[in-house]
């Protein structure tokens, strides 16, 4: 398959637009579904997945074809995600909700002393109950999580996209995990 | 084991697929022995399972036609095609008939460089010649093949060959380089078409004899 986008993209270099029809078609889904997951909206989503796929059709003259293109793409959709969380919401993120995770302590808090119930539900009720609770992290642990649990990219692939070190992509996937366990503790 | 240093640092490491067998031998022990610890690592895991529980979504319909119509558009080039298509005869009479007195369309298809008339002071990134904002260019400027991009200002006309005004702020999209009079103090002209470079190099060649003359 990347053979066949990397043909496609040279196309594309050479001036031949409609070969971008392809490449479009064979990532939207993937765009659309990290823009949605972290923007938490089907209309900002749409929106943001469309300016990412123009973005890298007016840079594609950037892109390095050594690379994976797909790593290149969801980089761009994320970064214009992040940057869209941000203008929304000025400081109310910015570690507030996952402050008691910090430090040496960030364990500490224990578990409620109880069986948890074994089925699995799988309304839509709950999944849209869940996929609030994964906007309500911050954008940092927000984007890591997306990447890692419902994109499963592995984390040196995280670490690409974002273009952050691993051990930084290792951290805030713990503390991301930290916080979604405590607040789906009771689901 | 500590259970809020250790046994929850192996927790993950395990969740990140990274445990050697000796701490992957030491969690299980201590989970064994530590109901807290036992319920942590079961909360972690099913809150995992509820994030992968949410699915995948699919991009709405009509969503790589919508960006295909949105992309921005090929290069002039084809608008020349289009012409000919619309007015065949009449157009290729026409450029027979030019062709047979000039060289204007080998020049036009020799060299697509970018050049530039003034060097100093401008920057050319890939394709894209830029004035800087502390410069000023003195007198007038014709970039051929290329984008142009102004920060500083230019003391005289600006003339553009098959190329478009760049500007960062794609909201401010400026019309016909309309705005960039402000920059200039001489006029400007965009030559994006053969038939507008032939145009051109006429006019160009009418006048230069004009001012020859008058010489
Ligand atoms: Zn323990």
């Amino acid at each position: 398959m990347e053979t066949m986008i990397k043909k496609k993209i040279k196309e594309v270099k050479k001036g031949d637009q409609s070969a971008y029809e392809d490449i479009v078609s064979f990532y939207q889904n993937k765009v659309y579904h990290i823009c949605y997951r972290m923007i938490g909206n089907s209309y900002e989503a749409e929106d943001l997945a469309q300016e990412a796929f123009i973005r890298a059709y007016t840079n594609l003259s950037s892109f390095d074809e050594r690379r994976k293109f797909s790593t290149w793409l969801y980089r761009i959709a994320t970064n214009l995600t992040i940057d869209r969380i941000r203008k929304k919401k000025p400081d109310y993120y910015l570690d507030a909700e996952v402050k008691g995770t910090e430090g040496l302590d960030m364990y500490s808090q224990l578990a409620a002393e109880q069986a948890l119930p074994e089925e699995e539900v799988e309304s839509l009720e709950l999944q849209s109950y869940i996929h609030r609770e994964i906007l309500a992290l911050p954008p940092k642990y927000r984007s890591v999580i997306v990447l890692r649990y419902l994109d499963e990219l592995a984390l040196q692939e995280i670490s690409d996209v974002l273009d952050i070190p691993i051990g930084t992509v290792k951290t805030r996937i713990h503390r991301g995990r930290e916080a979604l366990r405590k607040r789906l503790r009771h689901v | 084991m500590k259970c809020n240093k250790e046994a929850v640092m192996l927790m993950h490491k395990y969740l990140d697929g990274e445990l050697d067998r000796e701490e992957e031998r030491r969690l299980r022990d201590h989970l064994q022995a530590c109901p807290s610890c036992q319920n942590h690592f079961h909360e972690l895991k099913r809150s995992i399972t509820l994030i992968k529980n949410t699915g995948p979504v699919a991009a709405p319909e009509g969503f790589t036609s919508n960006v295909m119509a949105n992309l921005p558009k090929e290069r002039k080039r084809k608008n020349y095609t289009r012409m000919l298509q619309r007015h065949p005869i009449l157009t290729s009479a026409a450029i027979f008939f030019i062709l047979m007195f000039s060289g204007i369309f080998s020049a036009w298809n020799q060299d697509h460089q970018v050049t530039v008339s003034k060097q100093e002071n401008l920057i050319i990134q890939s394709n894209t010649v830029i004035v800087p904002e502390d410069v000023t260019v003195n007198g007038d400027l014709v970039v051929r093949n290329g984008d142009l991009k102004v920060e500083g200002k230019i003391d005289g006309d600006i003339t553009l060959i098959n190329g478009d005004f760049v500007t960062d702020n794609p909201e401010n999209e400026l019309a016909n380089g309309e705005n960039y009079q402000a920059y200039a103090s001489g006029e400007v002209h965009e030559v994006n078409q053969v038939f507008e470079w032939m145009w051109y190099n006429t006019k160009k060649f009418v006048s230069d004899v004009f001012s020859m003359d008058s010489n």
